[in-house]
């Protein structure tokens, strides 16, 4: 293999498994020995810095780092730490951080931004370019900001209060709100003459089933997101004892949590693949079944049973699921009977689809043809160069850290196009490489490895819980459970960085390596020195870090994927060949 | 600084035939400089005995007085351990193997605790073919005591503060083959390659098995100037050829090209392939040994690698022709068998 090029901000980026699996990149390490340093307004700036949306993100977030997370790698039952939750642990205990929020110019630069959607896509724009001195309207069919965090995720998951503060911070900037404002036609804001138009109006028309009864059953049937919204809304206050949830995605599991508390007492959901199949998150599944519903899945939804002009209940058909060569699945029916299930309520919650019916066709936005605005990945751009898209609304429905990072690289393009700059002139990150030395076996960071287990949210008594929707579930941790659980954090930004030049070759770094993942050897192409090294590489989605040539014509090969960063290698090292070097790498915002 | 290594080994590590990592041969975390050879030969005890599949309950380290002596501590932390007097590891290891021949004896010194002051300890340790493995981590120098000329320095070696040295070296491998030992080998802590495989064969052997093995101490005596740094022994080392060392249990896959290899079977069934041994040295015959040691010390190469090795080796015990069953476990009844025993003794010699 050729010497691997650290100098590529990639490298060390990807090293960082959560901050690389983070969609906006966020410096979780950074933030967590914050967190545990008890510098919970520094750890809250980070991440608002780069997630906008702490508080939320730390009850919400899909938490995609989590698995990517190097602690659930290293055996033992470890499990990822819980960053998601850390992140709360900063946003609870913080101070007041009004001051440290960027100050936006009086003198504004003259461009004007019109962004539809109020939701986290387009305040992330907001946030990016009001800064700048950007003139920005903001236009939203709901009475305030937030979009689908205000009216579609519960309550007992986000409190009112922590939404409202977070939202406020980027309104108050001085954002031109427009609110209780359908956007009926996009050629009426583009007759306004902005300079450029921002789309981020998300996924909003919920998938319905056309099944036999469906007319019949009128009102006892409803769009799961059409029903959210209008509990968040207060129009809807309570439902049927019986309900059926269909659906095995997150909404379905707001749906039946929700509905357990509007007066729900038989309320399960009904999914047509197999359990471990389901789209909803673990730990969303998890608390459903935590508050007495059950998750009946291989049912697939046949009709609805109506008798006298009032919903009945439901029969489903039970499959199974087969997989072929390729392990493409489908679901073949058993052939057992139908299997009746007894309902007031049905709550359909099976997916949502893009509507841009208010875009019309002659304003050179192109559609494709799964009737989807055509948006570059890179830029958020569209056919039209004025306009940009973002979060749900660009490629369909994802989640609130994605919106966030499209809003970042949508704001950037934003920002060059009004300097009439190309928009493909992308920043390069903000990298930085520094020693935590501070003295012979000294580190400026901690590098002792814990062994303490993931340790548990603690969350509200049940009985209270479902007696009130608004009551949030999750306590969070305490500052001193959340110090414990930082310290989990292997602090993987905290790099091993090789100098071949200084190298004796003495062997000292692999013998002291706990986990065996540095190796002299003669170099070979990849696939043959992954097996040649101390411990199997299997990994292939961890890079080797090789060097050049050593005085024996050998090569260092480290294999980065269960590295613990706990720097021993570079104790041990006679030579300071190895040293610990904290990588900072955040992504560019716009005017940056 | 660290003073335990986190408990997370790597999740793929290999079992060996008893279900064992290595991590379950290793030990406490080396209070030894960064960097020094003694680290790595205990590296590479851990490697040997792990892929030896040995219990670690049947193995018994034990050492004199240095940094070398340490190392004990730093692997196979769950085996029996002896730190004796300095230079005195000999006689102990002698205790022990009479009084308990089942247990596998691995003693560790260093060259001031072999060659200075265990000098007549060795000695009688390699003359009287005690069954044990016998390592020495030489470094030409006494590292705990700050790194003063050792009786391995050789001439004209200088340590890091120190002057040339002005008095002749002990070369410990010619000294035991003059000694009569039985396994005779050489190798160097930053080429594990050689170490393993060595340190298996020398397990295997039955009888005194020595390996002095060159070992830096990268901070009184890895510069320039000295002759046991790790840039001039990867300078002058010479391999006598490549070991490579098939465990009794294990098929050997690997082609050897006939009459180029010699191929020992050991007196535990294991096979030890030695290959590309250089044409003037025949291992199995001491005076060739002797010659070729000395040739190469002439011309200031290190001769590494196998150098001798008698097959047809006998321990102490078959010399004695001590009890099968270990001293240890025999009982009162055993040893004192009564007096019908006796009278029959009596009688048998009038
Ligand atoms: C039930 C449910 C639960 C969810 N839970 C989570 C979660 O826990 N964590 C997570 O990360 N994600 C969650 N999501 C997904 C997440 O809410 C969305 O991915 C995210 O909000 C998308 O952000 P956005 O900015 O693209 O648009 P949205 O948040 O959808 O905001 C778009 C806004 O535009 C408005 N709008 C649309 N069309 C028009 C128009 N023509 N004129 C004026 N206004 C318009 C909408 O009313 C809305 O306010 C959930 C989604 C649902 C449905
Ligand atoms: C009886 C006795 N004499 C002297 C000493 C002091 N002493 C301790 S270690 C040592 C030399 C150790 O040298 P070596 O065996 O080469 O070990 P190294 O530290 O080099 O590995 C000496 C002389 C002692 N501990 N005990
Ligand atoms: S251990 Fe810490 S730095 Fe490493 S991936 Fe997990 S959270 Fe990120
Ligand atoms: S920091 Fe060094 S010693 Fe620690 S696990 Fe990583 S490579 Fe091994
Ligand atoms: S410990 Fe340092 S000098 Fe020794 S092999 Fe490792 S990197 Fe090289
Ligand atoms: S003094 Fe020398 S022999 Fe002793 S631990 Fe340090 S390097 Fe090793
Ligand atoms: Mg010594």
């Amino acid at each position: 293999m050729n010497p691997t090029d650290i100098k590529n901000p990639e490298y060390f980026h990807k090293v960082v498994d959560c901050q690389y699996a983070c969609p906006a990149h966020t410096p979780v390490p950074e933030y967590i020995r914050l967190i545990a340093a008890g510098r919970y307004d520094d750890a809250y700036m980070v991440n608002w810095e780069s997630n906008v949306f702490p508080g939320i993100l730390g009850r919400t977030c899909d938490r995609p780092c989590e698995p990517a997370c190097r602690r659930g790698r290293v055996g033992n039952g470890e499990e990822p730490v819980a960053i998601c939750r850390l992140k709360r642990v900063a946003a609870d205990n913080k101070s007041d951080i009004s001051a440290r929020l960027p100050v936006v110019p009086e003198q504004k630069n003259g461009k004007r931004i019109a962004l539809i959607g109020a939701g986290p896509a387009s305040l992330t724009v907001a946030r990016d370019l009001m800064p700048l001195g950007y003139n920005i309207d903001i236009y939203d069919n709901q009475f305030a900001g937030g979009g689908m965090m205000r009216s579609q995720i519960p309550s007992f998951r986000l409190p009112i209060t922590v939404l409202d503060e977070e939202v406020g911070y980027i309104l108050d900037m001085g954002v031109v709100t427009h609110f209780d404002t359908e956007v009926s036609s996009l050629a009426s804001i583009v007759e306004k003459d902005y300079d450029a138009i921002f789309v981020g109006t998300g996924a909003p028309r919920g998938k319905g089933l056309e099944l036999p009864g469906l007319e019949e059953a009128g009102k006892s049937v409803h769009i799961g997101i059409d029903w959210l919204a209008s509990v968040a809304f207060e129009h809807t206050e309570q439902i049927g004892k019986r309900v059926l949830v269909l659906g095995g995605g997150n909404t379905a599991m707001d749906c039946c949590r929700t509905s357990r508390r509007l007066g729900g007492e038989d309320v399960r959901v009904v999914v047509r693949s197999p359990f471990a199949d389901m789209k909803a998150s673990p730990w969303e599944k998890e608390d459903a079944m935590h508050e007495g519903i059950p998750i009946l899945d291989n049912h697939v939804p046949k009709e609805f049973v109506v008798e006298d002009g009032k919903l009945q209940g439901m029969l489903f058909e039970k499959v199974k699921a087969e997989y072929d060569a390729n392990g493409k699945r489908s679901l073949v029916p058993t052939g057992e009977d139908l299997v009746f299930m007894p309902a007031d309520d049905v709550l359909m919650a099976i997916g949502q689809d893009n509507a841009f019916p208010w875009v019309e066709r002659d304003l050179g936005v192109e559609f494709d043809k799964w009737d989807m605005p055509i948006v570059d990945k890179t830029t958020f751009q569209s056919t039209n160069p004025k306009v940009f898209f973002g979060g749900d609304a660009a490629f369909g429905p994802e989640n609130v850290i994605t919106a966030v990072a499209h809003g970042h690289q949508a704001a950037v393009s934003i920002d060059l196009f009004c300097r009439a700059e190309p928009v493909s002139k992308r920043p390069p990150p903000f990298t930085n490489l520094v020693t935590q030395k501070m003295g012979i076996h000294e580190w400026s960071y901690d590098n002792a490895v814990e062994v303490d287990k993931r340790f548990m949210v603690p969350m509200a008594p049940l009985e209270e819980s479902l007696r009130n929707r608004k009551l949030e579930v999750e306590l969070g941790f305490d500052p001193a459970t959340g110090y414990r659980e930082a310290e989990r954090c292997f602090n993987c930004d905290v790099q091993t960085v090789f100098e071949e030049a200084r190298c004796i070759e003495c062997d000292a770094c692999v013998d002291i390596c706990p986990t065996d993942c540095i190796t002299f050897t003669e170099n070979a192409e990849e696939p043959v020195l992954r097996q040649q090294l101390s411990a199997p590489a299997n990994n292939p989605t961890q890079d080797l870090y090789v060097s050049a040539d050593l005085p024996t014509r050998r090569v260092m090969v480290k294999d980065e994927d269960v590295c613990l960063h706990c720097g021993l290698c570079a104790e041990r090292c006679p030579t300071a060949a190895w040293d610990m070097q904290k990588f900072l790498y955040n992504v560019a915002k716009a005017g940056q | 600084m660290s003073y335990q290594s986190p408990t997370f080994r790597h999740p793929g590590l290999p079992v060996n035939d008893l279900g064992y990592t290595k991590a379950d041969y290793e030990g406490a975390i080396s209070t030894l400089c960064a960097g020094c050879g003694h680290d790595s030969i205990s590296g590479a005890i851990v490697r040997a005995c792990h892929e030896l599949s040995l219990e670690p309950h049947r193995i018994a380290k034990l050492s004199g007085i240095g940094c070398s002596s340490k190392t004990p501590t730093y692997f196979l932390g769950k085996s029996h351990g002896f730190n004796s007097v300095h230079g005195r590891m000999p006689s102990v290891v002698t205790g022990a193997a009479m009084a308990n021949r089942d247990l596998l004896y691995l003693g560790v010194s260093g060259d001031g605790d072999t060659a200075s002051i265990g000098m007549g300890q060795f000695a009688h340790a390699v003359r009287r073919n005690l069954n044990m493995v016998y390592i020495v981590m030489n470094n030409g120098c006494y590292g705990l005591t700050k790194g003063q000329d050792s009786a391995t320095a050789d001439e004209g070696s200088a340590s890091k503060k120190g002057d040339p040295n002005p008095f002749s070296a002990i070369d410990l491998p010619g000294l035991a083959l003059q000694l009569g030992a039985t396994f005779v080998a050489r190798s160097f802590s930053g080429d594990k390659g050689q170490l393993v495989p060595l340190i298996k064969a020398a397990i295997s052997h039955r009888g005194f098995a020595l390996i002095d093995v060159v070992s830096p101490c990268v901070t009184f005596n890895n510069n320039t100037e000295s002759t046991k740094s790790y840039d001039f022994v990867r300078d002058h080392a010479q391999a006598t050829g490549t070991v490579d060392f098939v465990p009794m249990r294990e098929e050997i896959t690997t082609h050897y090209v006939a009459g180029k290899t010699h191929e020992v079977t050991m007196h535990d069934g294991s096979v030890l392939h030695l290959e590309k041994v250089s044409e003037n040295l025949d291992p199995f015959d001491r005076l060739s040994a002797m010659v070729t040691l000395e040739q190469h010390r002439a011309k200031g190469h290190i001769l590494t690698g196998l150098i001798y090795m008698d097959k047809d080796s006998r321990d102490l015990h078959d010399v004695l022709e001590t009890s099968r069953r270990p001293l240890n476990a025999l009982q009162e009844p055993d040893l004192c068998p009564g007096n019908k025993v006796l009278a029959n003794i009596n009688a048998s010699l009038r």
